[in-house]
């Protein structure tokens, strides 16, 4: 390789540093993600000019086919299914590390002479593409509900994930001492595969955002290790980087999940996505709750001088964010104060609700994250629940016996005034009561929150 | 082996890397932050043009236009959707 293609990868590595770099601020994130867009089409150009290179007729057909399905998707997806898309992307980059480690095997002149570090870089990025690739496929059609969300759990699937993995071990050992063995790269592929749905399909709906960001690190990682086949810095460097962001982001929703990576992976927990419709059994005792009407709600907002909302993913399923930041704003033009309170898992993958309140316009120095935001719920007169609940219960905090137990919550409970919208007291997927919605200072205001709204909406244009 | 010794002294540093830059990634940009980082993932495309181009036979081509598909949808698309959300980041205009 070239000095000059040395030197044009540095650059990339550079851009693709500052890129991310800039991503830290909303302000300038638009900017970093155009850095990166640079960065790619640096060391892209450069390859192309690559002398190695004599057949272009494959390159500009794979290109243009890729670019057509890229463009599609990016513009036909709703940011609803941000998750399923990032699924499927993370597949598909984890699915081509997979694809060049065999290019680069059948296209070697003799595979005897791999030395044993290709040989093993090889090895590596067959088998974490291809895992990523068909684990990938398994987490994006739980999300699309082409699969059962629930856990897929059956007898020794343990036992056989930890047979399937020896099996890889020994083959490729026997592989690095013979690579004309073309049989052995074939198993360790079906191996790999396998072992991508296997890993994938016991882990419940509600966790797949860990899934997800975990499938994120493999997808750079693969391209890491695809580096070291080639002995191409520029891969290593990109694939490291994208390795570290997908753990980081991984180890942030465990934390807010409150649950061990091994828990989520190996725990099959959640048996239903659907946020424990049949979850209020056992709580059929009456207790005293304070009922509210829009009519009602509308004299506490217009008394109200800082609010803070706490929006649930149902609120954007339902496409209600949009009607939510109109009161918002009917709010803030009278003199009140709004901010959205979103709690690390109020979505489907990290950051996820963001994206939803900001599509509907709201702006993003009124979205706050759970540290931001936690300590000023005291301060705060009145706070709007729209379609949360385990992420508000006080029980995470005070219930030692709780499931929720140690899970960081929002201190909503804190607040002067607490007004809840929701369809009946229900528990949420967690399947535990929510003693805030007894509370003296709550209010429930029951039915379908989307409808509430807009009938709050209309009453608060009306005055 | 020292090119290899090299190649994994580059890679230790730019996980450190990776992880001083992202930590400081607000969640607010979390979304963006995945799908932006998955399309750098697909860098693999540059591995994929260089064994699809290298003309050594059908069968590696063949293998190499794969990965070149699934590479560029992975770094069209992803940068793409990274930029029509960031977009939709808006500040309050008051």
């Amino acid at each position: 390789m070239n000095i000059i293609t040395q030197i044009a990868y540095l650059i990339a590595s550079i851009f693709f540093i500052l890129g991310l770099k800039k991503l830290g601020s909303a302000k300038t994130a638009r900017q970093g993600n155009q850095f990166s867009m640079i960065a790619m089409l640096i060391a892209v150009v450069v390859t192309l000019l690559d002398q190695g290179i004599v057949d272009f007729q494959y390159i500009i057909v794979g290109v243009v086919v890729g670019s057509l399905i890229g463009v599609i998707v990016a513009k036909k997806v709703e940011m609803t299914s941000m998750p399923q898309m990032v699924a499927i992307f993370n597949g598909l980059g984890g699915g081509a590390s997979a694809f060049v480690a065999l290019a680069e095997y059948y296209g070697a002149d003799s595979v005897a002479i791999f030395s044993y570090d290709v040989s093993v870089a090889m090895l590596l990025s067959l088998f974490i593409g291809a895992l990523t690739l068909t684990g990938s496929f398994i987490a994006f059609g739980k999300l699309q509900g082409f699969i059962t969300s629930a856990p897929v759990v059956f007898g020794g699937q343990q036992i056989i994930n930890l047979l399937l993995f020896i099996g890889f071990i020994g083959l490729s050992g026997y592989f690095i001492f013979d690579p004309t063995q073309e049989m052995d790269l074939l198993i360790i592929l079906g191996i790999a595969s396998l072992l991508g749905v296997l890993l994938v399909i016991p882990i419940g709906g509600a966790d797949m955002p860990v899934v997800i960001s975990l499938l994120n690190s493999y997808s750079g990682i693969a391209a890491a290790t695809t580096g070291f086949v080639l002995g191409n810095n520029i891969l290593i460097i990109s694939g490291a980087l994208v390795g570290a962001s997908g753990i980081i982001l991984t180890k942030i929703m465990c934390v807010a999940m409150n649950r061990s990576l091994a828990n989520v992976i190996f725990g099959a927990v959640g048996t239903d996505d659907s946020g424990g419709s049949s979850g209020a059994q056992g709580s059929t005792e009456q207790r005293n709750v304070t009922r509210y009407t829009p009519e009602d709600a509308v004299l506490m907002l217009e008394n109200a001088q800082s609010i803070i909302i706490v929006p649930g993913y149902g609120l954007a399923v339902a496409q209600g964010q949009h009607i939510v930041q109109e009161m918002a704003s009917i709010i803030g033009s009278q003199g009140g104060k709004v901010r959205y309170a979103i709690h690390p898992v109020a979505g489907r993958m990290p950051g996820h609700m963001n994206v939803l309140l900001a599509e509907a316009n709201v702006p993003y120095d009124t979205l706050c994250d759970l540290d931001e935001i936690n300590d000023d719920f005291q301060n705060t007169d009145l706070v709007l629940v729209i379609g949360a609940n385990d992420v508000i219960n006080p029980a995470a905090r005070t219930d030692k016996q709780s499931p929720l137990y140690g899970m960081p919550i929002l201190n909503v409970d804190k607040a002067k005034s607490v007004m809840i919208f929701k369809r009946s007291l229900s528990s949420g997927f967690a399947g535990v009561d929510n003693e805030l919605f007894y509370d003296e200072k709550t209010m429930m205001v029951f039915g379908d929150a989307k409808k509430s709204i807009t009938e709050l909406v209309s009453l608060l244009k009306e005055n | 082996m020292e090119g290899l010794i090299i190649s994994f002294y580059i890679f230790v540093l730019a996980i450190f890397i990776g992880n001083e830059v992202i930590a400081k990634v607000p969640p607010l940009l979390h979304t963006p932050l995945m799908s932006g980082s998955n399309a750098i993932s697909g860098i693999t495309l540059v591995g994929a043009i260089l064994s699809t181009g290298a003309g050594k036979g059908v069968l590696a081509s063949s293998l190499g236009l794969v990965a070149v598909i699934f590479a560029t949808v992975n770094v069209v698309g992803g940068f793409m959707v990274t930029d029509r959300m960031l977009e939709m980041f808006k500040k309050d205009k008051k």
